[in-house]
């Protein structure tokens, strides 16, 4: 490191080349990654200034500065609590249910052979399909006309099986949907760290006799447990900000069962106009978010150093 | 692990079907539906056996969907177009920002490089929408609304930290001292970048552009936000399609087979970069 910036001085420079001073080099490479960085900064800034007016596009003479009065709003909001609720409930799910499907795949198909490496590249679709229309693929499977779940939920017993249009199993469909399009995120992260451990501390526990359920809780759990946290952490920020799925599937019905946080905003940015309290639901979401991501971006780089062999 | 017995052979065969069932189904009834006619799509039960029709795929290729109320037009085309333009402008523009950036953080610990770098990472996993919200108000007035130029813009706040922490990963793995060797024989930093760390880095470089393009594509809410029905990828046109056509299940089906396919195969293509790509450079597959 220290070798390639310090410039060789007495070495004869080539004519025609780009002359740029040394210290001054890196900036200027980064410089347009830095005028994105504040490109992206400004509404930002906006978005928080938004949050604490009274803000709506049906009422722009009562625009003003309101003091965090559409953040006080939301003690006694109701339909604030259930956001707040079905979004938690929401990544809870998704996340929880993923992890433990997406370990075991792993699991299965830890071995290195061709059936496993094939199966495990065939996973790899359902995550590649973008996610809202991965939904509308599900709508057109879930429809009660001819959708062939409808059919089959018929098959066993389930005649008015009604999917994402009815309250009471909509957060169902929208759930399962997400773990079809996400279960492959974990298993391939875990993949590949189960792939990666040393094998030494098998082939003694082999050796000792240590029963498989202890290996596996004893040794293999500790020691993909980085893993874990990265691809569950990486999750869980993706899942609790949803819209995707969901909106295509439902627009965050029926009714308000599925309004998520930025579902909720954008429904109020642009059906209730209500600027004002669609920024501030996106700054709690955001306040949630930008504390989890200070977790997982310190689990993330102390993987990522272990990948590139400097820890 | 060797002394397996058959019981435990069985139910590890019988669990891998089970899920490359659940997995592999939904893409392969889609891609089944998108050969039928609305009438076979709509008969109970639903049969594997039909008579296929490429009817679906030609009407979305001409643009003239023939219903029972008459003739309808749809520009599906016009909208995978959009994706094509959209997602390789974003990546091209990706790379040609965070490449140069990529390089510096992986070579030169200056001021604030973290800081950057970090400060890009965060725009990943910050709420997309608090940033497009308060945007559509200034894209009005900077005459950026429903404009290629500020999707692609917009699309950077994927590409460019997938960019910038995969390709940084790649020339950390690079020994800096055959760039030292290249410099002492007199050669400029531009030169040594150009002619050593780029071509050394190059297929990683390729894979990184290829996944941005991926994640690019398979966006919805960037363009449902800033664009209108002309500039739309398909992501959000197969949604607005799906209202318009109300009953042409068939075409809907396709129009989400031809969506789909490009990420696919550029996926099964890159596969061996996949996991590098999805866990930003943190984890090797």
């Amino acid at each position: 490191m220290a070798g390639a910036t310090a410039a060789p001085s007495n070495a004869p420079r080539k004519k025609g080349g780009l002359h740029i001073s040394r210290s001054a080099l890196p900036y200027v490479l980064s410089l347009p990654a830095l005028l994105v960085c504040i490109g992206i900064l400004i509404p930002f800034v906006t978005a928080v200034w938004y949050s604490l007016q009274r803000y709506r596009l049906s009422q722009p003479w009562a625009q003003k500065f309101n003091w965090g009065q559409n953040y006080l709003d939301f003690l006694y909001d109701s339909s604030f609590w259930n956001t707040l609720q079905i979004s938690l409930t929401y990544a809870g799910l998704t996340v929880g249910i993923e992890l433990v499907f997406g370990l075991s795949i792993a699991l299965l198909l830890q071995k290195r052979s061709t059936l496993n490496n094939f199966v495990s590249i065939m996973l790899l679709m359902p995550l590649m399909t973008a996610p809202a229309l991965a939904a509308l693929m599900w709508k057109l499977m879930t429809n009660p006309g001819f959708g062939i779940l409808s059919y089959f939920a018929s098959l066993i017993g389930l005649e008015d099986f009604r999917w994402a249009s009815s309250p009471s199993t909509a957060l169902f469909t929208v759930v399962l949907v997400d773990i079809w399009v996400y279960t492959p995120f974990i298993m391939i992260l875990l993949l590949a760290g189960l792939r990666s451990l040393p094998t030494q501390p098998f082939e003694a526990a082999a050796l000792d006799g240590v029963p498989r359920l202890q290996q596996f809780f004893r040794i293999t759990l500790p020691m993909l447990l980085p893993y874990i946290l990265t691809a569950t952490l990486f999750r869980l920020l993706d899942s609790i900000q949803q819209f995707d799925i969901i909106y295509a599937m439902t627009q965050g019905g029926p009714g308000d069962r599925l309004t998520v946080f930025q579902v909720e905003a954008y429904l109020d940015f642009f059906q209730s106009t209500n600027i004002g309290r669609s920024a501030a639901l996106l700054m709690i979401l955001w306040a949630i978010t930008f504390f989890l991501s200070n977790i997982f971006i310190k689990n993330w780089l102390r993987l990522r150093e272990r990948a590139r062999g400097t820890a | 692990m060797e002394h397996t017995s058959t019981l435990e052979r069985v139910l590890r065969g019988i669990a891998l079907s089970l899920i490359v069932l659940f997995f592999m189904f939904p893409l392969f009834w889609i891609f089944l539906m998108s050969f039928q006619t609305n009438e076979t799509i709509l008969r109970i039960p639903p049969s594997l056996f039909f008579e296929p029709t490429l009817g679906n795929y030609k009407a979305l290729i001409t643009g003239k969907l023939d219903t029972a109320a008459g003739s309808l037009d749809i520009a599906f085309m016009k909208n995978l177009w959009n994706s094509v333009l959209l997602s390789t402008s974003a990546v091209v523009l990706s790379l040609i920002l965070g490449v140069p950036a990529a390089y510096a953080f992986a070579r030169h610990k200056f001021r604030g490089s973290e800081d950057i770098a970090f400060t890009l990472l965060s725009f990943r996993f910050a709420p997309p929408l608090l940033v497009l919200l308060p945007l559509t108000i200034y894209f009005q007035q900077l005459g950026l609304a429903d404009t290629y130029v500020g999707l692609i813009w917009v699309y950077q706040l994927i590409c460019l930290p997938l960019i910038l922490w995969i390709v940084r990963g790649y020339f950390e793995d690079i020994s800096a001292d055959v760039e030292y060797a290249y410099r002492i024989a007199g050669h400029g930093w531009f030169a040594t970048f150009r002619k050593i760390a780029l071509p050394l880095a190059g297929p990683g470089i390729a894979a990184a552009g290829l996944l941005a393009f991926i994640f690019a594509w398979n966006n919805f809410v960037f363009a449902l936000v800033l664009a209108s029905a002309d500039k739309q990828p398909v992501t959000v046109a197969a949604l607005a399609f799906v209202t318009a056509s109300g009953i042409q299940y068939g075409q809907i089906a396709a129009g989400i087979v031809l969506s789909i396919t490009p990420t696919l195969a550029i996926a099964l293509y890159a596969q061996r970069y996949l996991v590098e790509g999805l866990s930003l450079g943190a984890v090797k597959g």
